[in-house]
């Protein structure tokens, strides 16, 4: 948990609606994400967890309400300009190049950073050559924090889920994210994994200083590391607030162990 | 260079002072981080150990005050253990991956108040048994990750613990050197904490000379120079790690390795390429397994390349080695073969400039053994324990055998009591116990003998053989022997088979418990079409029964034509549902079996071996690597093996 809040909004979400023809996937959601923390977003299946981070990192447009992001409202934004403005995230679904190895892996979350043009990257000549070694640099301490060292060279279609997770994470990284969304980082680990993700994130947090936007199912995860929760159902906003208030909010009860609407 | 001006150094701290004024630009050691292998010189390790000595000294660390070492190795902690001996006082390594009982153990009896730690996996154990061992003032750790909310009063980087001794070492520039002037061989260097097959680990204490000499033997023996490399892998704990990596090291001058991590292990030995290596029967065993496995799942021509060039080396290899006469057509076979095949099949495992490997702990399999020795890989056997600085017996070049474990070297004597005990005399032995004075009277004889505990005896070349712990080695109700260690280590050659306890003191025959290797049975489920959600409904699989019984009954057959042996065939057997761990308290550190343990937790699957039921069922407590508990249960099927006739002496 992270020690210190500045108070400052880093992103303000307010009145988001977004709809597929008749399907209301988000209505009228409003919430502020401050500098430093970790904020988590939960609710049921369906229930428009992922569509809203496709909104913050702009692969929707919402219909409806705006997007104020370090203090300028942003309008039509594609996901590459999310990107440059330092909006990481990982997914659901790994969504690695498989036939890749780690390092390359990684070195492609470097690739905004990079100057010099495919040319000289080709040709491994000129200030390319120095390019490199600085972002290869970045990258090798990326694997330093998450201890991936041994698969550095192994194709990432050939490691176990959890590592392809955590690879995922530092292409995440690699961009230096102001920040990170992370579309349920823990799906489908064992608790090990899990108990070494949640240390990942927490370090990211902390020593990076890394605001983090979390989407998880683990409840105990979620309760332990957030520092704040929004809880969905069904594209409305039911509930906000630290992990004990939501927790123990009844329409969140209500939400999760199902009422007649 | 090592020269023989510092055949006088009394201590290590004065050895490398020496040292440093001719070698000071030789790599002492390397460790690969981000990537790329970094190189402490010798004058860089040791101007970093002793601005530590000089911080720790500011601290409060006197003459005799301990410090306990936890990690991998890494060359801050080697450098640390320097740091301790410079100021009089004893470095204590931990083994890494022990829990914070275990932990607790070694830090409250060797009345520690400093701790060296890693990481903050290390920290935290650390600090979880603070309360229990209300001495420790101070934790210094080497890596800052996830460690930026800890207490600073308490917990304490090393990088700014140097720069402290460095700001003390401008006031005070002798600070550190008188006190390293004031070392005499006697004192101790180093506490050992031996991992122990029953009862308390007891702390071996060695002193300055008793490694000094025995490294300056042990070089002359196998002409190690400063021209080695050494991947140093091992635990630090260990004797082995500190004989070979730290002791010969420092008076070798050679450079030691320090894996990334310990699992690129493999890809950091490939890319040092040792000369000198050590390693126990189970690595090289693992490594032979996934050769194996490897070469199972290749192509049909590289598999019968294999094949082929490996029968020639079996033919060949050895002899080669051994420097006996070999046909010009063999010689010329097995060329063909280096290059084709073990060329490079020991590039891929690191094995390339290896001059000098040993392996001891345990015996290691003669098919094993064989192989390395085949592939040009000079592999040799010593014999040895903590209380002897290592080396009790080992072999010299030319005359390597995979049964005996060789002959005492230089300095050491060794003999055989009456009731088969080998008990050794040294300059090796070591002072005590710590804070145990019975237990020394017990081992170590008023004129210096050390007893073994195990049971051998001298063969017809003058090799000392090893057959097992003296009180191990039983008898049965027909009045046979009966030597568990010999039949488990039979069957542990079998790479399915990774951990067997064997059963038969006081009984009318041998029985066994299995566990399967989950590596090579998973790999040889999947070639035969073998479904398996789990450790457990693997190794209960009737085609794995069936397979592990095969293996069996080819042990009994070998044992048939012993004599001495028939009678222990193995008639009975069970699949354990859960492979034995070090958590739970089955096997030591070192992996080896802790019977006593074994029998109380397991006693109704034992009675049953013996009673005739043909299948039991078992609850069992497991502790998860989080110190969490949970339960294992099964009903596990047992299984009778067929046992041959004892081959009566045909040639009569």
């Amino acid at each position: 948990m992270a020690t210190e809040h500045q108070s400052e909004t880093l992103l303000k979400v307010d009145a988001i609606s977004l709809s597929f023809g008749g399907v209301h996937a988000l209505v009228d959601v409003s919430f502020d994400i401050q500098k430093g923390e970790i904020f988590s977003i939960i609710g049921p299946n369906g229930a428009g967890k992922s569509s809203m981070l496709n909104v913050i990192n702009g692969v929707y447009q919402p219909t409806q309400g705006t997007i104020t992001y370090k203090g300028e409202v942003r309008q039509g934004m594609r996901p590459h300009e999310a990107a440059v403005q330092g909006i990481a995230r990982t997914f659901q679904n790994v969504a690695l190049f498989k036939g890749m190895n780690t390092i390359d892996n990684l070195m492609t979350g470097r690739n905004l950073k990079m100057k010099s043009n495919l040319l000289m990257q080709g040709f491994y000549w000129g200030p390319a050559q120095n390019e490199e070694i600085v972002h290869r640099q970045a990258v090798e301490n990326i694997i330093d924090f998450l201890e991936i060292q041994s698969i550095r060279k192994t194709p990432v279609g050939r490691l176990p889920y959890g590592l392809q997770k955590r690879v995922e994470l530092g292409r995440a990284l690699a961009a230096e994210p102001t920040l990170l969304l992370l579309d349920e980082p823990m799906a489908g680990m064992n608790l090990e994994e899990k108990e070494n993700t949640c240390r990942f994130i927490l370090d990211v947090n902390e020593e990076l200083g890394t605001t983090i936007v979390l989407i998880e199912h683990d409840m105990s995860v979620v309760m332990d590391i957030s520092d704040r929760v929004i809880v969905l159902d069904y594209g409305r906003k039911i509930s906000e607030g630290a992990p004990d208030t939501v927790r123990n909010d009844q329409k969140v009860i209500d939400a999760y162990l199902g009422v007649a609407h | 260079m090592a020269d023989s001006s510092e055949s006088r150094a009394q201590t290590f701290p004065q050895l490398l002072r020496q040292r440093l004024q001719h070698d000071a630009e030789r790599p002492a050691m390397r460790e690969k981080a981000y990537g790329i292998w970094q190189t402490w010189t010798l004058a860089q390790l040791c101007e970093e150990a002793f601005a530590l000595a000089a911080g720790l000294s500011d601290l409060g660390f006197v003459r005799n005050d301990t410090l306990v070492i936890i990690g991998d190795n890494r060359p801050p902690l080697y450098g640390a253990m320097i740091a301790a001996q410079s100021l009089g006082g004893v470095p204590v390594p931990a083994y890494q991956d022990s829990v914070a009982q275990e932990i607790e153990y070694v830090v409250d009896h060797a009345e520690a108040r400093f701790i060296v730690a890693e990481n903050q996996e290390q920290v935290d154990k650390a600090l979880e048994i603070r309360e229990q061992c209300p001495r420790v003032e101070r934790i210094i750790y080497c890596d800052p990750k996830g460690l930026r909310n800890y207490d600073p009063q308490v917990v304490i980087d090393i990088a700014t613990l140097m720069a402290r001794g460095r700001e003390v070492l401008k006031t005070d520039p002798e600070r550190v050197n008188s006190e390293i002037e004031k070392g005499a061989p006697s004192d101790t260097a180093i506490i050992l904490y031996t991992s122990g097959t029953t009862g308390r680990p007891k702390g071996v204490v060695l002193s300055h000379e008793n490694l000094l000499v025995t490294a300056r033997n042990i070089n002359a023996f196998d002409r190690i120079t400063a021209d080695e490399e050494v991947l140093a892998y091992l635990p630090m704990a260990w004797v082995g790690d500190n004989t070979f990596s730290f002791a010969m090291g420092l008076v070798a001058g050679f450079c030691v390795n320090c894996p990334e991590s310990a699992s690129t292990v493999a890809q950091d030995l490939r890319e040092i390429g040792p000369t000198f290596y050590f390693a126990p029967p189970r690595i090289f065993e693992s490594v032979l397994t996934s050769v194996i496995i490897r070469m199972k799942d290749a192509g049909r021509l590289k598999r019968w390349l294999f094949e082929h060039f490996m029968a020639v080396a079996k033919k060949t290899g050895v002899a080669l080695m051994d420097g006996r006469p070999v046909a010009f057509w063999d010689r010329l076979h097995y060329g063909l073969g280096e290059l084709l095949v073990y060329g490079p099949l020991k590039n891929t495992l690191g094995f390339s400039r290896v001059r000098v490997a040993y392996t001891a702990g345990e015996a290691i399999g003669p098919e094993i053994f064989e192989f390395y020795r085949s592939l040009g890989i000079n592999l040799k056997q010593l014999y040895g324990q903590t209380e002897a600085t290592v080396f009790i017996t080992m072999q010299p070049d030319g005359v390597v055998r995979s049964e005996s474990v060789g002959t005492p070297p230089p300095g050491v004597e060794v003999r055989i009591e009456d009731n088969g005990e080998v008990v050794y005399r040294g300059p090796g032995v070591f002072q005590e116990y710590f804070k145990n004075p019975e237990a020394t009277a017990e081992t170590k004889t008023q004129d210096n003998w050390v007893h073994t505990g195990d049971a051998g005896y001298f063969d017809d070349e003058g090799h000392l053989r090893i057959i097992d712990r003296a009180k191990d080695v039983g008898k049965m109700n027909d009045n046979s022997m009966f030597a568990p260690k010999f039949l488990e280590n039979k069957l542990k050659f079998f790479p399915e088979i990774k951990e067997v306890v064997t059963f038969g003191d006081q009984r009318d025959f041998v029985t066994a418990f299995i566990n399967i290797d989950l590596d090579a049975v998973g790999n040889w489920a999947e070639r035969n079409n073998v479904t398996y959600a789990s450790y457990q409904e693997l190794a209960a699989h009737p085609k794995v029964y069936a397979l592990v019984q095969e293996c069996i009954e080819q042990v009994n057959q070998s044992l048939a034509q012993d004599s001495h042996l028939s009678s222990s065939q193995i008639r009975r057997f069970l699949i354990l549902h859960k492979e034995l761990d070090p958590d739970d308290g089955e096997l030591t550190r070192t992996r080896k079996v802790r019977r006593r343990i074994i029998n109380e937790r397991y006693g109704d699957l034992i009675d049953a071996l013996f009673d005739g039921r043909e299948h039991c069922f078992v609850s069992t407590e497991v502790m998860f690597e989080d110190g969490r508990q949970g339960r294992i249960e099964a009903d596990l099927e047992i299984c009778d093996a067929a046992v041959s006739p004892e081959r009566t002496r045909a040639a009569a």
